[in-house]
Order: C-alpha cells, then sequence, then structure tokens
C-alpha cells in the first residue's frame, strides 16, 4: 500500500473536529505508512491529540494567515504539505473548509481529486474510492491511476480514530505569503440566533416539511401560522433538524405564504442537501424523487400525506400514515410535551 | 466605485431530475441507459449561477455574461430553447459528453481555454459563475480547476449571495456546516463563485430577451468545437443502482392520536 497523507485542518481552537477523525480512521483502514498534514493556526494541541495514531510524521503549517478558511492561503498550505509529505495518496475530510480547496490543490499538484467519498477500500491491493453520481442515484466504486490521489471523504460515512493523546513532533513547512494570497479576508459567520437555528446536523431526527403546509385546508383556508407554530413546537420538543423540499422554499421567491423561517439551506433533495440522520419523518410533502434523493442517507423513514400514492408510497417510506399532518402533528406535540413534563 | 463585468458562466445540462437514470456499461465506460433520449434541463445550479450573473450585470452597466457549455449539440439545442428566454447571455458551445462519469480536470482543462479565448477577456473584470457541485458527478471540482487553470485564488464554493460594495470590493456568502454562511470580503475580480441556490427566483420566461438571445445562439451551436473528454485514468470497479425499493407499510383510517402514539413511540425508540 502506497503512503498516505492525511490532510486536516484545526477548528477555531485548535482541536480536530469529528470529520478529521474519521478520515484519519479511513486512511488507517488502508494499511500502509501514514503520515498527517495539519493546517491552522496553532496545531499542536491537534497533533498531540492524535498522537497516537501511527503516523510516521507530522507536517504542520500555522499562523494567524491560516486561522480563516480562505481559499487562496488554505490551497497553498495543503499544496505544500503535499509536496513536503510526497504522499501519492491523499485523504481529507469534506468539510467545507477543505472541500472549497482541495480539488484546486490536486490541480496544482498534478494530480486528481474524487470528493464527497462515502468509503475507501482495497480493491486488487490498490486503494478504490466508492461515491455517487447523479445526486446519490447511483453508487460507483473506483480507482485512479493518476497520482497524487486527493481524495474528500464526506463526513459521517466512517466511525472516527479514537486513541490516546501524547506528544507529537510536528515538522513545520514554510508557506510564503504575498499581498495576493490576502485580497480576501474572512468577516464572519452569519448565523440564525441559537433558538432560531433549525439546521442540526448532528440531530437523530430529519424532520421534512413540505409544500402542503402552506396550502389550502379542508376549510378552505391557509393556515400558516399554525403549521408554524406546529413544526417549531415539534422541533423544540424532539431537538430535530429541520428539512425541506424545494418547493416549500421557492414559494417565498414567488411570493407565496411562506414558513418564515424556512430558507434553501433547509432544502433536501437534487439541488439540496443530503443530511445524515438515522430516522427521517416526511409532513405534506409528496415524495418525489428529485426530493427523497436527498434522503439516500436517512436508515428509517415514514411520512405524513394525504395522498395514499404518492412518492413515499412507493418503496420510499418504511410507513406512510395517510393522514392530515395538521391533525396529527398536534397530537405528536401534546403528547411529547406531556412526555417531558412528566 | 462602479465596473463593469466580464461573468463567465460554467454549465452543462444534466437529466431531467424526474426521469429515472439507470447505469450502463459502455466501451468508454459507464454512461446512462438511453442518454441521448433523456430530456435534458440546464443543470440547476448553473442555471441559479447564470440567474444570478445576469442580475449581476444588470446592476453594473457595460458588463457582460457568457455561459459556457460543454454537451452533445443537439441536446444543448433544445434546453437552450428555454433557457434563452430568461436572461441575456451569450453562448459559447463546446460539443462534447454531458455525463456524470467524466473526468472533471479534463472538463476544467477545456472550460478555461475556452474562457481564455474570449475576445477581449479582462482578468481584472472577470467573474467566473458556476454551479458549486452538478446534478451529474456531482464533484464541486470543475470550477475550482478552472480558477487554478486561470491562475485565479479568489474562490469561493456553495455562495448564496454576492454584494458589491461601495469600494467595488465584493461581500460573499458562502455556505458552511450547519446552515450558516461565512462571509468573506474580496477586493474585487478576478473570482470563481461557485454557486448554491442564491437568493432569486427563476426569472419569467421573457420572449424578447429569447429571440435576441437565439439570434447569436444558433451561430454558436453551428461553430460549436468537438471537446474530446473522457476519464483517463479512471477504472470503475462497480456502478450500481441502490437497493432503494422499501416494503412501504401504508397506514390508513386510522385517527390522528392513534398515529400519533406510533410516532412519538418511534421517535423514542433508540
Amino acid at each position: 500500500m502506497e503512503t498516505i497523507l492525511v490532510l486536516a485542518h484545526t477548528e477555531t481552537d485548535g482541536s480536530l473536529a469529528k470529520p478529521a477523525l474519521e478520515a484519519l480512521a479511513a486512511a488507517k483502514s488502508l494499511g500502509g505508512l501514514l503520515v498527517v498534514g495539519l493546517v491552522g493556526e496553532n496545531v499542536q494541541d491537534a497533533a498531540n491529540s492524535i498522537a497516537a495514531c501511527g503516523a510516521a510524521k507530522f507536517f504542520g503549517v500555522c499562523g494567524a494567515d491560516f486561522a480563516q478558511a480562505r481559499y487562496a492561503t488554505d490551497a497553498a498550505a495543503a499544496e505544500a504539505i503535499a509536496q513536503a509529505a510526497g504522499a501519492p495518496v491523499i485523504i481529507a475530510p469534506h468539510t467545507s473548509r477543505w472541500g472549497r480547496v482541495l480539488a484546486g490543490v490536486a490541480q496544482r499538484l498534478g494530480g486528481r481529486a474524487d470528493t464527497h467519498v462515502t468509503a475507501v477500500s482495497l480493491v486488487n491491493g490498490a486503494p478504490a474510492v466508492t461515491r455517487w453520481y447523479y445526486r446519490q442515484r447511483m453508487e460507483a466504486v473506483l480507482q485512479r491511476a493518476q497520482r497524487p490521489w486527493v481524495i474528500a471523504l464526506d463526513p459521517g460515512c466512517v466511525a472516527p480514530w479514537r486513541g490516546e493523546a501524547g506528544t507529537a513532533s510536528v515538522e513545520k513547512v514554510a508557506v510564503n505569503l504575498t499581498d495576493a494570497h490576502k485580497r480576501t479576508t474572512v468577516t464572519g459567520v452569519r448565523a440564525p440566533k441559537a433558538e432560531e437555528q433549525t439546521i442540526r446536523p448532528d440531530a437523530k431526527l430529519l424532520f421534512v416539511a413540505g409544500a402542503g403546509w402552506t396550502k389550502k385546508q379542508a376549510d378552505g383556508q391557509v393556515h400558516v401560522a399554525e403549521a408554524e407554530k406546529l413544526i417549531l413546537d415539534f422541533l423544540k420538543l424532539t431537538g430535530a433538524s429541520l428539512g425541506s423540499s424545494k418547493s416549500l422554499v421557492d414559494l417565498s421567491g414567488e411570493g407565496q405564504a411562506v414558513l418564515p423561517f424556512m430558507t434553501h439551506l433547509n432544502q433536501i433533495g437534487q439541488t439540496g442537501s443530503t443530511p445524515r440522520h438515522p430516522k427521517g419523518l416526511s409532513t405534506c410533502c409528496h415524495g418525489e424523487e428529485p426530493h427523497t434523493v436527498g434522503w439516500r442517507f436517512i436508515n428509517e423513514r415514514r411520512a405524513i400525506s394525504l395522498d395514499p400514492s404518492c412518492g413515499w408510497a412507493r418503496g420510499k417510506a418504511d410507513v406512510l400514515y395517510v393522514a392530515d399532518a395538521f391533525q396529527v402533528m398536534a397530537k405528536v406535540n401534546e403528547l411529547l410535551a406531556a412526555k417531558k413534563s412528566s | 466605485m462602479s465596473t463593469a463585468y466580464q461573468i463567465v458562466v460554467c454549465g452543462s445540462i444534466v437529466p431531467d431530475p424526474l426521469q429515472t437514470l439507470e447505469p450502463v456499461s459502455t466501451p468508454m465506460g459507464p454512461a446512462l441507459k438511453n442518454e441521448m433520449m433523456l430530456p435534458a434541463v440546464l443543470d440547476p445550479w448553473a442555471s441559479h449561477a447564470l440567474f444570478e450573473a445576469a442580475h449581476l450585470a444588470n446592476s453594473a452597466p457595460g458588463s457582460k455574461v457568457w455561459l459556457i457549455s460543454i454537451a452533445p449539440k443537439a441536446k444543448l439545442q433544445q434546453v437552450m430553447m428555454t433557457i434563452a428566454q430568461k436572461v441575456p447571455f451569450e453562448l459559447v458551445a463546446l460539443d462534447g459528453p454531458a455525463g456524470g462519469f467524466t473526468e472533471a480536470a479534463e472538463v476544467a482543462a477545456i472550460l478555461a481555454d475556452a474562457i481564455k479565448a474570449i475576445p477581449g477577456l479582462d482578468m481584472k473584470r472577470l467573474l467566473v459563475f458556476g454551479g458549486w457541485e452538478s446534478a451529474s458527478r456531482g464533484a464541486g471540482a470543475t470550477m475550482q480547476m478552472v480558477g487554478e487553470l486561470l491562475g485565479i485564488t479568489d474562490q469561493f464554493q456553495g455562495v448564496d449571495q454576492i454584494t458589491v460594495n461601495t469600494d467595488g470590493s465584493l461581500e460573499i456568502l458562502e455556505r458552511i456546516e450547519g446552515g450558516k454562511h461565512q462571509v468573506s470580503k474580496c477586493a474585487g475580480p478576478p473570482a470563481v463563485l461557485g454557486w448554491a441556490t442564491g437568493s432569486l427566483p427563476e426569472p419569467p420566461n421573457n420572449p424578447q430577451i429569447g429571440m435576441a438571445n437565439m439570434r447569436a445562439i444558433m451561430p454558436a451551436l453551428q461553430r460549436a468545437k468537438p471537446a474530446k473528454i473522457a476519464a483517463e485514468g479512471v477504472t470503475f470497479v462497480r456502478v450500481t443502482l441502490p437497493k432503494q425499493l422499501r416494503e412501504t407499510k401504508i397506514v390508513k383510517d386510522t385517527p390522528a392520536y392513534e398515529i400519533a402514539k406510533e410516532i412519538v413511540a418511534w421517535i423514542a425508540n433508540e
């Protein structure tokens, strides 16, 4: 097996996030010589936290300029480490920070990149990656002749490496930055207030609201305020993450009644996200293919819909409740609230 | 400070999302069954990039939008009949495969060459737009590679918003984990922006724009150069459809309270 470089960035507190430890575990599963490269403001604590991982060497690019997730500096750092390590295979977590730069880095190195990889394995003694095509509609296992091969592993696909902390010796790699590297400045992060944050990647349950919540109900009226309360109450009671169909988030652009807390960031499916949660509950959504491709990594699926022949009924959900979601979710919230207070 | 931008949007066609897709083996590698027969659309994220480009160009007088697309010429022509009615742009067509199993690096090299060949290209005004991922390969790799080949190191992915500041700098919002946006300030062009959904609705069809666009689109299609793209060095061990069909239990004619009890028990069950 070829030498593998695990390339990770530190978090703002200097630690390594779970996706980095997952990439490390994936690399170790292939065998071969392991080296680690770290990028961040300070990398020593991160290196120490994985000192026992069996890496033959630790490389680091650090300094204030590498604290922020900026293409120019991150790509320069990753390129410098890759050249110092000389590893033919590079495995990195597909975080938003690395996802922005890894393919560009592969281009600089004269190599190739595969992103959104969900598994690495050995096929005939050579590394192979598994990834999805056409938005999770078909799965491929592939190998490459080109090196270096940069592999970006999607978070949540591999159990993270666990081991004792220790003291790692980090070889500092110099990166010469010019003004051209600093034309962009990261000025901050824009996030909803904590109590308004509805996207929770670590939640055990995904709750999806479809456009039906904003349509006319049996009485001929729309009940957006009631829908808003039912959904937000459910999220508070369960800690679920909120997803949406495209049609619902598109309504805001069409000037129709909308759920104000719902944005395109909530969108699941073809042009949305493909989150990983153990369970998913869909409501007022037809379960059409462009939406349900985003459910590929939701293990247990239930749906509430008034349409008994909707997409969910055609083998896409484990259970379809043919019922009024307003009525069911009101009762669900009552039961959850009673359970919480008891 | 006002800048007249040169906005080049990279975007290709993908099968209509409502189509059922099935992989087949060909001598050239994996492909889609009946690929040439499938109705196609402009890649959804590339569409957003195009709409955002047009919006930005509209707000910066003197700006111009190009759409560079690699696709089988006949399919591209069909898609242009629709997309040309949305916003003004000049098409640069390249006749080649648009499937997901092609190699991003090969696509990027051809796109970069096509951008460099645009007459009067001015790097100080250049913004390269595209989707942050496609609905075919879905790798988010091509735009970064195009940027590298053009020497552009101000790159942004998962972009939902761009704002031009009074000093000509750009404020850009990129998607990051947990439903948040990273806010960056870029000094100005050149830059690469891989768009997510953006913040604009799809523009309505405008026949006048369509007619104006089509006058240049048809000649562009006629002179489309062949683009040789494959996936050199890649061996596909297998390509399979997921075992996606579940035995759906359909619960009907059951009181809401009973359903609620079942759902609450299911949620609680670890």
